[in-house]
């Protein structure tokens, strides 16, 4: 870490000694980031899981032994029925992603920037958040019926409140000597909002993202489950009427990758777009 | 947002800034300015010192336009093209330096002004640089950049240089000087330090019970030492308008 620092070669090193030998105060921060870190959690907890089934202590009706898992995972793929399910269940997700965080952002866009339009917005939008998503559903149902526009809606609305409530927070956080600024440059309200709001804003919005993403994993799970006839909840439905642990294990997985894929997605574009800040994370 | 009874906001030639009765308070028990004249020529660098709140950034706010939600009255007479330096640089974190000197710039060639203007101040190669990779002086010096690009008419800086080292003050100081020879803007220059106002200004203006106190003509020419006996003298005058014993500072 602090040897893979060095760029020049400091004095009074001893010649050809590659290391720096640095005395490297211990800093508050986490320190640097080191690539793969993030896995070694997980890759243990697999690797107990493994330990269990093969000594035995791990009843297979309980919990099937990976390598079960891993036959049924490819058996699953190469009849189709895995791959037909994930698209189903991702396009499921995404769509409803798409659609919450999309209404989301205007809302908080609308209700930031305008104090009628926080006035007609911010108080419904706060009484929705008090209701969980998930306890709309009877209702949603009897509206639209139990198709994909249930579905879809359902997850939308548990996506939208976390982009409405960190997008409008980051919104207002904004400190205003950069809008006082705005002003002696001659901004317009459109510039305004292109170089300040919406930057300013950013940081907000991208943890609502991860908060939406995460959200939208959840409801899914739920709505596929109430009553699905395809995607992967309604595979590990049916495998648990059948007592096919393997397969719900399969499912299981396939959701945490989803999660993980979306999450990383996220956290790989929060550094991306926020490369000027500095903070412990990025230092 | 209040507006000022009777106040003319109007663009002109002649003088850069004209201040007929300027009026402002923030509560019912006092104004902060009470009926301030000041007329700024074209090209003349005013530096304005007077005691901490005495309402020097006050007027420095109204001349920019920036206390529309202040109560007052008056006439303010600006030029078209007004900028302004604040005692904090001001950059935009999530622009990088040559954005934020351009921000607000229309027209083909604002990216090639803003370049020039960084190379003005010393910043070339740091365009894509973000603001918190610059250092404090440096952050200011894009400042400098920013409010120069648009070729101002006016500069109104509060305490720019305020938050640096004193050797990076005197730095900026020729940077400024340098500046203004090649630009000649009028300057309304807010300054806590005396000795700031004689080196830079041709005139310094002392705010008292929010009126101009003491307006007073800086005569030294251009090589200006604080050694100068007449420098000292000046400063002697200065601070004892401020309120200071002699005494105290000897
Ligand atoms: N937004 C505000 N609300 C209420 N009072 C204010 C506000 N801004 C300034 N004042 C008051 O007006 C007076 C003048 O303030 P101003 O900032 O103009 O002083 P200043 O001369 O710039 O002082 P300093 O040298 O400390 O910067 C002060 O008494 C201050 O408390
Ligand atoms: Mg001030």
């Amino acid at each position: 870490m602090a040897t893979a620092a060095v760029e020049a070669p400091i004095t009074g090193v001893v010649p050809g000694k590659a290391t720096d030998e640095r005395v490297v105060r211990r800093r508050l921060g986490p320190g640097p980031r080191v690539p793969g870190t993030l896995w070694i959690g997980p890759v243990l907890l697999l690797g107990l899981w493994f330990l269990a089934s093969a000594t035995g202590v791990l009843d297979p009706r309980t919990l099937s032994e990976p390598w079960v898992v891993v036959e049924t995972a490819q058996r699953l793929i190469a009849d189709g029925r895995l791959p037909e399910a994930l698209a189903t269940s991702a396009y499921r997700a995404a769509l409803g992603l798409v659609i919450g965080v999309v209404v989301g952002l205007a809302l908080a866009l609308v209700s930031g920037l305008s104090r009628a339009g926080e006035a007609l917005i911010d108080g419904p939008v706060q009484v929705k958040r008090a209701i969980p998503s998930l306890a709309l559903m009877p209702l949603l149902i009897l509206w639209l019926g139990i198709g994909e526009p249930m579905k879809v809606i359902t997850i939308a609305l548990g996506v939208l409140i976390p982009i409405y409530i960190h997008t409008h927070n980051g919104l207002r956080g904004i400190d205003s000597r950069y809008a006082e600024l705005a002003e002696t440059v001659g901004l317009g309200r459109g510039a305004f909002v292109r170089h300040v709001v919406l930057p300013g804003a950013t940081p907000g919005f991208l943890l609502g993202l991860r908060f939406a993403v995460l959200n939208a994993l959840l409801s899914l799970v739920v709505v596929e489950q109430v009553n699905a006839t395809s995607g992967i909840g309604h595979m590990i439905t049916l495998a648990s009427s059948y007592g096919q642990t393997e397969i719900i294990v399969v499912g299981l997985v396939v959701y945490a990758l989803l999660g993980l894929v979306a999450d990383g997605i996220v956290r790989f574009t929060e550094r991306k777009a926020l490369a000027w800040r500095r903070t412990l994370e990025s230092h | 947002m209040a507006t000022h009874a009777g106040e003319s906001l109007t663009v002109s030639a002649g003088p850069a800034v004209r201040v007929e009765g300027l009026r402002r308070s923030f509560s019912e028990a006092g104004g902060v300015l009470n009926g301030l004249d000041l007329t700024i020529g074209a090209g003349e660098f005013v530096a304005l010192i007077g005691r901490s709140g005495s309402g020097k950034s006050t007027l420095l706010r109204a001349l920019a336009g920036l206390d529309r939600s202040v109560a007052g009255s008056g006439v303010v007479d600006v030029p078209e093209r007004v900028s302004v330096v604040f005692q904090d640089s001001r950059l935009l974190p999530w622009r990088r330096v040559l954005d934020n000197v351009t921000l607000g710039l229309t027209g083909s060639d604002a990216r090639e002004r803003g370049l020039e203007a960084l190379s003005e101040v010393g910043l070339e190669g740091r365009d894509r640089a973000w603001p918190h990779e610059l250092s404090g002086g440096e952050q200011q010096r894009a400042a400098l950049a920013r409010s120069l690009v648009r070729d101002p008419q006016l500069l109104l800086a509060d305490e720019p240089f305020g938050a640096l080292d004193a050797l990076t003050r005197i730095k900026m100081h020729k940077l400024l000087e340098k500046l203004y020879a090649a630009h000649n803007p009028a300057i309304l220059l807010v300054t806590h330090d005396v000795d700031e106002a004689i080196a830079l200004a041709d005139r310094v203006i002392v705010l008292v019970d929010g009126v101009v106190g003491s307006d007073i003509r800086i005569d030294l020419g251009s090589k200006r030492s604080p050694g100068d006996p007449r420098f000292a003298s000046l400063r002697a005058q200065l601070l004892t308008e401020l309120g200071v014993v002699e005494e105290e500072v000897a």
